[in-house]
């Protein structure tokens, strides 16, 4: 019940993008298109669940025993960039059409603030585990709705953008301005799960 | 390697003053505003004035050091691990601002949060390190990452009083009209996105002027 109070939370009431403003740079960025969109939030998915597994055991086997948790930060973000690319040789020789879909997505992630940040809360057991005591599993299954919610707003704020296209809009508005208010309408929108858990 | 160059030629060719660098930064290339960079601390600490401030000079202490850094070590470093190189030196700046912070400023620690490690995977940083910091002195880098880092204090101070103003009626805390009048949305996560998305039109309009 637990896990899915944080799955729920995670992706709805929390979201990563439009409640806690991490990931805004692929956001605005790779959602003029849904399809992209889609790509984008897979690769998420996909190197966030990994990363913060990895970044865990490297806090609590490594850091924490050798007290050095003041390496963090540094530690994090080069493990982050070593992993992506190692995803990205991985993907290239044991599936080539995984890689075609996800491929131009990956080096973009490593700069995405979305899985240091959520690493780092992870990994000092600062987010929200509804209850339960900060472990690996509810890190990971923490991780994964994060990102699942990043990829769901980034898919509607997509579709939103494909509408905008075809509309006219005042010159000044056009392309971040315009984009940055229909956020902030779909931001009004999750408002509206707050307090569901 | 051909937008450095680029870049380089660039520079020579305006023959920038120290003082025309800095000012670039704050107006021409203004992060917040033109360049659109940093996105995820301008709209997550702008939820009051002192706060959008206390991290854009934050980001301003990160961006003189590692520039200049970058500049001084940039022929020590071979050119194909340069980036991870300069995210290393731009993680250490950021650890040494966290562990000053920290001790000396708490209760700001507290409240910027998770955003103060994220300075690491400000695009704003690592994109001056990449195209002023690798091609100019650690003089003008350092000019240059003050402009930056000012341009980025100056947009986040805007955008946190204009949703302070138009949420609780005050400004830096100073009050402007009362509380009551104030629409809570700006304080809240949509009214971030709106403000910025109207003050950004604003600008464009202020240009077209």
């Amino acid at each position: 019940m637990e896990y899915l109070l944080i799955l729920i939370s995670a992706i709805f009431v929390n979201n990563i993008v439009l409640s806690q403003f991490l990931g805004i740079c692929p956001f605005l960025g790779v959602s003029k298109k849904v399809e992209t969109a889609i790509g984008m939030g897979t690769a998420v998915t996909f190197v966030l669940t990994l990363s913060t597994i990895v970044t865990y055991l490297l806090q609590h086997y490594l850091l924490i025993p050798l007290n050095l948790e003041y390496l963090q930060t540094i530690l994090f973000i080069l493990v982050i960039a070593g992993l992506v690319q190692m995803v990205e040789i991985i993907l290239k020789k044991v599936s080539p059409e995984l890689y075609q879909a996800l491929g131009v997505f990956l080096p973009l992630i490593t700069t995405n603030c979305c899985i240091l940040g959520v690493a780092i809360l992870v990994g000092n057991g600062t987010y929200n585990a509804q209850g339960l005591q900060p472990s690996l599993l509810s890190g990971v299954v923490f991780a994964f709705a994060t990102a699942v919610g990043f990829g769901l707003a980034l898919v509607l704020f997509a579709a939103m953008r494909e509408q905008l296209s075809r509309v006219n809009v005042p010159a000044v508005m056009k392309g971040i301005p315009i984009a940055l208010l229909t956020a902030g309408l779909l931001a009004m929108a999750f408002m509206g799960f707050s307090g569901v858990v | 390697m051909a937008t450095r160059e680029l870049v380089h030629k660039h520079g020579k060719e305006l023959h920038m003053n120290n003082f025309k660098i800095i000012i670039n930064g704050i107006i021409k290339e203004n992060p917040t505003f033109v360049l659109l960079l940093g996105m995820c601390p301008t709209l997550g600490t702008t939820s009051s004035a002192i706060n959008g401030f206390s991290m854009g000079v934050a980001t301003l202490f990160v961006l003189i050091c590692s520039n200049t850094a970058i500049a001084l070590l940039k022929n020590l470093i071979p050119d194909a691990i340069r980036i991870p190189a300069y995210i290393v030196i731009i993680a250490s700046f950021v650890t040494i601002l966290q562990m000053v912070m920290q001790a000396y400023l708490p209760g700001l620690y507290q409240t910027l949060g998770l955003f103060i490690p994220l300075i690491v995977v400000n695009c704003i940083v690592l994109g001056r390190a990449e195209s002023f910091a690798a091609s100019h002195g650690p003089w003008q880098s350092a000019l240059d990452g003050l402009g930056i880092g000012l341009g980025f204090t100056l947009g986040l101070s805007l955008l946190g009083s204009t949703r302070e103003l138009l949420g609780t009626g005050k400004i830096f805390s100073y009050t402007i009209f009362p509380e009551n009048y104030g629409m809570l949305i700006f304080i809240l996560a949509p009214g971030a996105f709106i403000a910025l998305g109207y003050l950004i039109a604003l600008i464009n309009h202020l240009k077209k002027a």
